[in-house]
């Protein structure tokens, strides 16, 4: 029964992926005083994509052609990780926050192979840039998840109680996942999904050589990555609504403060990308060590009891 | 002397792990050695073998402290003549001698610390030296702790002493290089286990710490050093210090929570060390056999003039890419259980422990994901540029598959990682024997495996992960996802193109990343620590148009510069110094010989 909830939960969230980016865009553009397309836009972006042929460049190897594939299979099935309603996948012990962690440094490891791949100067710097800067965002998200599972007790999340009130530490663990969230999705001030110039470029440049239904499954999967690291943000910030019981009024109570608190989250990283601009690639180091620096705090206020 | 040997899940273990790297590095050896050199010179290639093997399998398995020196002395220098087999090369002349002279050291380290133990308990037979050491003064505990923790830290590759690895095992032929990285630097960690950790027993804080602290420092300077290389080898050379340095963090763990008087976590944590033990010899000595593939292929082992073998090499380039995913913890290998296990096991610590240590696991678990995201920035690098896209010279475009008996030991490596991987649940109670034969903790009543498939924590209820279910979710996910492809794509092709290049369609391979500017980020970012510099060399054909440019950028090797240099001129200064008493006039030697019996006489008087 849970697993029929754990695929049901996973496809909701791979199927609102694209609905979230374009509220973050449509909000953006609000925000920037434009009109903009709508929400909707990224679902006909898609299935333009699929009508599209494939092009392939013939230096690649066969890493090119099964990134994709792999890409957006890891990321479904890490959307099976993260539950949306804690409580909710009680009994059932696939994985736990570092599983999350190691899956996305596998969607990783094979974007950056297949940005090498075809060869051109634009995909070997994508895959640089990105290794680089995801080498530091690594320790800062580990360290972070530990200060919060430090405070839920554990760090599976089948088993994890709600975290009960909010301290310091799982808020300074909060601002560090944030900031984490920011990297890893590719959003200023780290990376420009707007562009594609050679300065502003690190994971589009990856990506460049994608096109037709290739390039609609790793647009996807950027889109999945997305709304599972502010999923598991949520997780983490108050207020704190699980299922306790079986209750459906409860569970609907859940379901509405998860919805509420990604939309809250999505306006946030919206207003952070109109009000900064992007990092220079050598600072993105400075900004993940702030991030890493947070989640230090947070285990320091974790042993003071804060 | 006595030949007596033991038989504890300890010794099997690593005799275990000694089998399963040494026979698929010893069959490559057979095709690496056709048209390598004289057959003469094979044949004594293969007694050389022979020795290191054997005398490997005797240092885990002597029960005796003479005859463990006897054998540790044997495998030292089958292993020099092995890392000098290729004299003609100038480079293996200065690497084996720098090894010989580290190992050395180190040996005498443990001479030094295996004559207190015997002066103190009076006996060789290591089965009876943990009960005669019970009883020696903490001050001598803490000496031999330090000289054994020296002398097999040289050997294992702990930084500082760990100058003769990238030297080392780059000159030695690949299946030697596989063997002394997958195996050799592990009987050190035996070494260190049996003595440090089994028989001085648990001791006071700071010998868990000062490991952990080592083990941290290592790991960083480990990986720092790869991302920077662009030599194969050397690469793979470093990453096995890195991944000392892992081992390390484990079993430095493990000393700390058995002081903590946490024995659950303290096997977990041992389990997670000894498990990426296993894990590191198994893809290390995979990843060495392709780099011989490669060498025997192209004769280059510069990744900047390598690429497109992935399309030349398909069973080399599948291998290797299975070894790069183990040693960057990817899902579902089996580097990424040992690191997922030591994870758990500073976050448990960090549950049960109170103020100080808290931060110290965090910090501990910061130190692993930063070397694990490093680590997998290298080998992104390292696979990548070497068998991604075109070629970049002739040497490589013209490489074709190694024979049979080099694609076979390295095919199956790659698959028992992956095995080991999906068995983890099955591995893991066996490594959880040898973690508490090692500490002497009682682990009967401490549940690492849920059941075959899945793993679970000490004082946890339930499974934790399950990488076989994992394996299997993505795999049908991965089917489903293409079966959806194909529906909702009808009437789309792949159609071959050329790599875009801005509209410019004469590309070759010039236009392709390079691995020296691949690390280049970070080579800027931690300028601080690695201090490049620049080489560049300019030729002019007239006054305003260059004819060449030639740039180097080097990486300042710090250990060498500032620890070993002055130390080695220092000796040498002191030596010219004292060869001053050496005249060469005959008439001040009988002087000396005058003066010595006179001095002897006077002491022989007083006493």
């Amino acid at each position: 029964m849970e697993y029929l909830l754990l695929i049901i939960q996973a496809l909701v969230m791979i199927l609102a992926a694209p609905l979230l980016a374009g509220y973050i865009r449509k909000l953006k553009n609000d925000l920037r005083m434009r009109k903009g397309a709508g929400v909707l836009q990224n679902y006909r972006n898609l299935s333009k994509l699929l009508k599209k042929d494939r092009m392939r460049s013939t230096q690649c190897s066969w890493i090119f052609n099964a990134a994709p594939y792999l890409v957006f299979s890891v990321m479904a099935f890490a959307c099976a990780l993260v539950p949306a309603v804690p409580g909710m996948l009680r009994s059932v012990g696939i994985g736990d926050f570092l599983l999350l962690a190691f899956l996305f440094a596998f969607a990783r490891f094979f974007t950056a192979l297949a940005g090498l791949d075809a060869g051109s100067a634009f995909g070997g710097m994508g895959s640089s840039r990105e290794m680089f800067i995801s080498s530091f965002a690594e320790p800062a998200l580990i360290l972070a998840v530990f200060a919060a599972g430090l405070s839920a007790g554990t760090m599976d999340f089948a088993t994890a109680g709600a975290l009960g009130m909010p301290s310091l530490s799982v808020i300074l663990a909060a601002s560090a996942v944030f900031l984490v969230a920011l990297a890893e999705s590719g959003r200023i001030p780290i990376d420009n999904h707007e562009t594609h110039l050679e300065l502003t470029m690190i994971h589009e440049a990856m990506v460049l050589e994608y096109s037709g239904s290739h390039l609609a499954l790793i647009e996807w999967s950027s889109g999945v990555k997305q709304i599972l690291l502010l999923s598991f943000l949520a997780w983490i910030i108050p207020p704190y609504a699980g299922v306790a019981g079986g209750g459906a009024d409860e569970f609907a109570v859940a379901v509405a403060v998860y919805v509420t608190k990604l939309l809250a989250l999505g306006a946030l990283v919206a207003l952070t990308e109109v009000s900064m601009a992007k990092m220079r690639l050598l600072r993105a180091s400075d900004f993940l060590g702030f991030a890493f620096s947070l989640a230090a705090f947070a285990l320091v206020a974790f042993s003071l009891g804060w | 002397m006595s030949y007596s040997l033991v038989h504890d899940p300890l010794s099997i273990f690593f005799l275990i792990v000694i089998a399963v790297v040494s026979i698929p590095s010893l069959v490559h050896a057979v095709g690496y050695l056709k048209g390598h050199g004289r057959a003469e010179k094979n044949r004594v290639f293969w007694a050389l073998c022979a020795i290191f093997v054997a005398s490997m399998a005797a240092v885990v398995s002597s029960g005796n402290l003479l005859f463990f020196l006897f054998a540790w002395e044997a495998m030292s220098l089958a292993s020099y003549l092995l890392v000098v087999f290729d004299h003609e090369d100038e480079g293996a002349l200065r690497a084996g001698t720098v090894y010989a002279i580290m190992t050395h050291a180190g040996t005498a380290c443990i001479i030094a610390a295996f004559m207190i133990l015997y002066n103190h308990a009076g006996t060789m037979e290591i089965s009876q030296l943990k009960s005669a050491c019970a009883s020696m003064p903490d001050s001598s505990k803490n000496l031999v702790f330090v000289l054994l923790l020296a002398g097999f830290g040289a050997k294992a590759g702990i930084v500082p002493l760990h100058v003769w690895l990238p030297l080392a095992h780059p000159q030695a032929p690949s299946p030697v290089s596989s063997m002394m990285s997958g195996v050799m630097v592990k009987t050190a960690i035996y070494g260190f286990l049996r003595f440090n950790v089994q028989i001085l027993g648990s001791g006071p804080a700071w010998w868990g710490g000062l490991v952990l602290v080592l083990a941290s420092v290592s790991c960083l300077i480990g990986v720092i050093y790869a991302l920077m290389e662009h030599d194969l080898k050397r690469l793979l050379a470093y990453s096995s210090v890195e991944n000392i340095g892992i081992i390390l963090l484990g079993i430095g763990a493990g000393m700390v929570f058995e002081g903590m008087g946490l024995p659950a976590l303290a096997v977990l944590a041992m389990t997670a060390g000894l498990f990426h033990l296993a894990n590191h010899a198994v893809f290390k000595g995979l990843l060495f056999l392709c780099a011989g593939n490669i060498y025997k292929a192209t004769g280059l082992r510069n990744i900047e003039e390598l690429g497109g073998l992935a399309k030349r090499m398909p069973w080399t380039a599948g291998a290797f890419l299975a070894g790069a995913m183990a040693i960057s913890a990817i899902p579902p290998f089996n580097g990424f259980v040992s690191e997922w296990l030591t994870f758990q096991a500073f976050f448990l610590g960090a549950m049960n422990a109170t103020d100080g240590a808290v931060i110290l696991f965090g910090l501990l678990a910061a130190v692993l994901a930063f070397t694990g995201g490093l680590a997998a920035y290298t080998f992104v690098k390292a696979y990548g540029i070497t068998f991604l896209a075109a070629p970049r010279g002739k040497a490589a475009a013209s490489a074709k598959e190694s024979p049979l008996s080099m694609t076979i030991p390295v095919i199956s490596m790659a698959v028992l990682a992956g095995a080991m991987g999906l068995g983890s649940s099955w591995l893991i109670p066996i490594i959880k024997n040898c973690a508490s034969c090692a500490t002497g903790i009682d682990a009967s009543g401490i549940q690492l495996a849920f059941n075959n498939f899945s793993l679970a924590l000490p004082e946890t209820a339930g499974p934790a992960i399950s990488v076989p279910f994992l394996t299997l979710a993505i795999a049908g996910i991965l089917l489903v996802v293409l079966l959806c492809a194909r529906l909702f794509t009808p009437n789309t092709k792949t159609r071959p193109c050329i790599t875009w290049n801005c509209g410019y369609y004469h590309n070759d391979s010039r236009n392709e990343y390079t691995a020296t500017a691949f690390s280049k980020p970070f080579r800027l970012v931690f300028g601080f620590l690695l201090l490049p510099f620049r080489k560049k060399e300019k030729e002019w054909a007239t006054r305003y148009n260059v004819r060449s440019f030639k740039y180097e950028v080097h990486t300042t090797p710090i250990f060498d510069k500032y620890l070993y240099d002055p130390l080695l001129n220092l000796t040498l200064v002191m030596a010219r110094y004292t060869r001053r008493m050496q005249t060469g006039s005959i008439h001040i030697y009988i002087a000396y010989i005058a003066l010595a019996i006179i001095v002897l006489l006077i002491a022989a008087g007083v006493r």
